[in-house]
């Protein structure tokens, strides 16, 4: 039956609280899949209109290719540096995490700006036609999603100040700080990859 | 000896969790963590809402009493239309049926002290009041007038400024429910007392697993459809507008995406309290647990592919028909499956008419007919013939009024005395089983016969040959507003002075029934060991089997 015995008869403790393993890593994996199915609306509303109109994109809405490649390139390799900085907190290097993490903020505020560059020397705006609707709000909602994510890192860097917060067997803050990183940088890639490597095609 | 003993064994709260050993009143107004206080606040709001939608109703049918529109005013009908279609969805049966017996029950059914991330599912709660103060708000604006689906062009042209104010609220409802589904995906999969097994997951929280994934997949692409709405009526895009190359269809498919799976989410976790009142009160183990289980996840999964039989009106092409009819009619396939395990769990069992029972039985009749009107539907030839008439308001209600909120009912008869800690009355929840039996039944069948005569639905006035109809339409409506106030009263009057429950008043197998009533802040002061399946009533190890007197 299911009794209310414990297992342990010999041990009648803990009323108190019980520790259970840390699962926040695991509940910021469902989130993200569920995060990423919004992304997913929004890549097939745009794969439904460039499939649907003649031109696409329409006169006037070009896009160019040069800097938003730059920025491919900077949030990528960014991923990889934040990556140091999870493994160097593994190893106990508080350190080398707070430089990779530091130079991981540098890079993702560096994406951003060239972002708002890219932005302001684009000759259409966000009403101008269909095109720049999807444009501008798909880029913008990835743009608010790493801007996000830099606050979790600066988050991290500040937590990081005080001495043994985090360490070999601490280090959920920055491991997750890494995952949300890494889904930021995947969902831009598709991003990239529909918005002007199809479009230039 | 013995002292230095005790001194180690002395139950302290560790000092990142302080608590006090029982909640005050004004606890449940806090953002507090504990799941029991959280299960409460979702339920009482939604009981709130329901008053509220329930009102709207009210009022709506005492305006189709006569063809013409002489009681509300066309924009104030249409604002009620579509808020009272909200609120009961978003603010009742969802926060009622998930956030307020998912948050109760699950972490007790499991045997965990509490669900994985307290201050997220207390955040989750939190995001509800607002939600509701929203849509009540949006009435200031003229309320919105799309109806709860908000197609555009429609929800662009009219009442912007309340159709904004509906779509935040449903924003901050949809995250609610993804950000409640983390907790209840983690705290089943990894806080199950370490003696359970799959296979001895109350069948509830199987259930609960199902809408979970649902919620999670479905309504991140509901808010994208969403915000592109909030940006075509405030920003000037136009996505969803025709004159400049937009197109609407893809809102229905963005909204159906979510909506469809959202009758699942209203109506799985209906499934696992009917799997869990069933046994205990037939005092039979449930037949075919596995079945019931499993046909949870199909139904999770078929139900993610059916949701264009809500548009086959919409200019969708001949292939788009015939493998949607086709996927919808197989979700039926699993829907029979639980329908039958039920019945063949009543069958020969030493079936107890409770309140509970009354309402779970009742539930049965109302979900096979609301099934059948659902397979016609389903079939896109016949669908075609009766879209968007009084035949769809009939079904659904059937299956949300009949199924879900039926339901509800059950699971509150069901555990009012494990949440209370007092008994409710059975005499008034007789009554309120008789008024609500007959109130569904006369308000929600004449509609499928108005629907075949072509009454089409969402408007404040008709043709006056469908005027006897609709009176008696709305005598039914009248019987069920009538019939709350029973059960409000058995629930407000037992509270404060019903006869103590004890632990365990119904001699059921799960694990919330090992702790007290109400249970314990952290549920149990040792953890229950599992050593045998939730179900197994009347067999020779039924350790009820004493207390139970054979009749």
């Amino acid at each position: 039956m299911q009794g209310t015995l414990d297992s342990t008869p010999t041990a009648p403790t803990a009323i108190a609280h019980e520790e259970h393993e840390d699962l926040r890593v695991l509940g910021l994996l469902t989130f993200l899949a569920s995060e990423f199915l919004m992304f997913c609306g929004f890549f097939a509303v745009f794969l439904v209109f460039r499939n649907s109109i003649a031109e696409w994109p329409p006169e006037d809405t070009e896009v160019e290719l040069l800097l938003p490649a730059v920025n491919t390139v900077i949030l990528v390799s960014s991923s990889w540096v934040i990556n140091l900085g999870t493994k160097a907190i593994k190893h106990n290097d508080l350190a080398g995490m707070r430089k990779w993490f530091g130079i991981t903020a540098a890079m993702g505020a560096v994406f951003l700006v060239g972002q708002i560059y890219e932005y302001m020397s684009l000759g259409y705006g966000l009403q101008t036609n269909l095109f720049s609707n999807c444009f501008y709000l798909m880029t913008g909602f990835h743009g608010a999603h790493v801007f996000i994510g830099l606050l979790l890192i600066l988050g991290v860097l500040w937590r990081s100040r005080r001495a043994g917060h985090y360490s070999d067997v601490a280090h959920t803050g920055p491991e997750m700080a890494e995952i949300y990183w890494h889904f930021v940088d995947v969902v831009w890639i598709i991003l990239f990859t529909l918005i002007y490597l199809l479009t230039l095609i | 000896m013995a002292q230095a003993d005790l001194q180690v064994n002395i139950p302290v709260a560790s000092p990142s969790h302080p608590h006090p050993d029982k909640w005050k009143w004004y606890d449940y107004f806090t953002f507090n963590v504990d799941h029991k206080v959280i299960g409460i606040q979702y339920l009482v709001t939604s009981f709130l809402f329901y008053l509220v939608g329930g009102g709207m109703a009210v009022l709506m049918r005492t305006e189709l009493a006569t063809p013409d529109s002489d009681f509300l005013s066309p924009e104030l009908y249409n604002a009620f239309m579509t808020n009272h279609g909200t609120i009961m969805i978003f603010l009742w049966i969802v926060p009622a049926a998930i956030g307020g017996f998912g948050n109760y029950l699950i972490p007790l059914m499991i045997g965990a002290r509490d669900m994985a991330f307290p201050k997220l599912n207390a955040l989750a709660f939190w995001l509800n009041p607002p939600a509701g103060a929203l849509l009540l708000a949006s009435f200031y604006f003229g309320g919105a007038q799309a109806g709860w689906t908000s197609y555009p062009p429609l929800s662009e042209i009219t009442a912007n400024a309340a159709q904004t104010l509906w779509i935040l609220a449903i924003v901050l409802v949809g995250t609610s429910s993804i950000l409640g589904s983390v907790n209840f995906l983690v705290t089943m999969w990894k806080m199950r007392v370490p003696s359970m097994r799959w296979d001895q997951l109350p069948l509830f929280c199987w259930a609960m697993v199902a809408t979970s994934i649902l919620a999670l997949f479905a309504t991140p692409v509901l808010a994208a459809g969403l915000i592109l709405l909030l940006f075509d009526i405030n920003f000037g895009t136009s996505f969803f507008k025709p004159a400049a190359g937009g197109n609407v269809v893809v809102y229905q498919h963005l909204f159906w995406f979510y909506s469809h799976p959202a009758v699942y989410l209203m109506i799985l976790p209906i499934f696992g309290i009917m799997s869990e009142v069933i046994p205990v009160h037939a005092r039979k183990p449930i037949f075919g647990y596995k079945a019931i289980a499993y046909s949870s996840m199909t139904i999770c999964l078929v139900g993610l592919f059916v949701w264009v039989h809500h548009m086959f009106t919409s200019g969708t092409p001949p292939w788009m028909r015939i493998f949607f009819t086709i996927s919808t009619l197989i979700v039926a396939v699993p829907t029979g499956i639980k329908i039958f395990s039920w019945v063949a769990t009543l069958w020969g069992g030493k079936i107890r008419f409770t309140t509970a029972m009354l309402f779970a039985v009742g539930l049965l009749s109302m979900f096979v007919f609301g099934g059948l009107s659902g397979v016609t539907l389903g079939t896109a030839p016949f669908d075609i013939h009766v879209h968007d008439t009084y035949y769809v308001v009939g079904h659904f209600h059937y299956v949300l009024f009949g199924g879900s909120v039926f339901g509800i009912y059950a699971a509150v008869y069901h555990w009012f005395p494990k949440i209370t800690g007092r008994m409710l009355n059975e005499r008034l929840g007789q009554v309120h089983f008789v008024l609500t039996f007959i109130g569904t039944i006369l308000t929600f069948t004449p509609m499928h016969q108005l629907g075949m005569q072509g009454m089409p639905r969402r408007v404040a006035m008709y043709d006056p040959q469908f005027a006897h109809l609709n009176q008696l339409v709305t005598v039914g409506a009248y019987i069920l507003a009538v019939s709350v106030i029973p059960f409000y009263l058995n629930v407000i009057w037992s509270w404060i002075k019903g006869p103590e429950a004890g632990p365990n008043p119904w001699n059921a197998l799960t694990l919330e029934w090992t702790t007290d009533s109400p249970p314990i802040i952290e549920n149990w002061e040792i953890l229950p060991v599992v050593t045998h399946g939730p179900y197994e009533y009347g067999l020779d190890n039924d350790p009820t089997l004493e207390a139970t007197p054979s009749p």
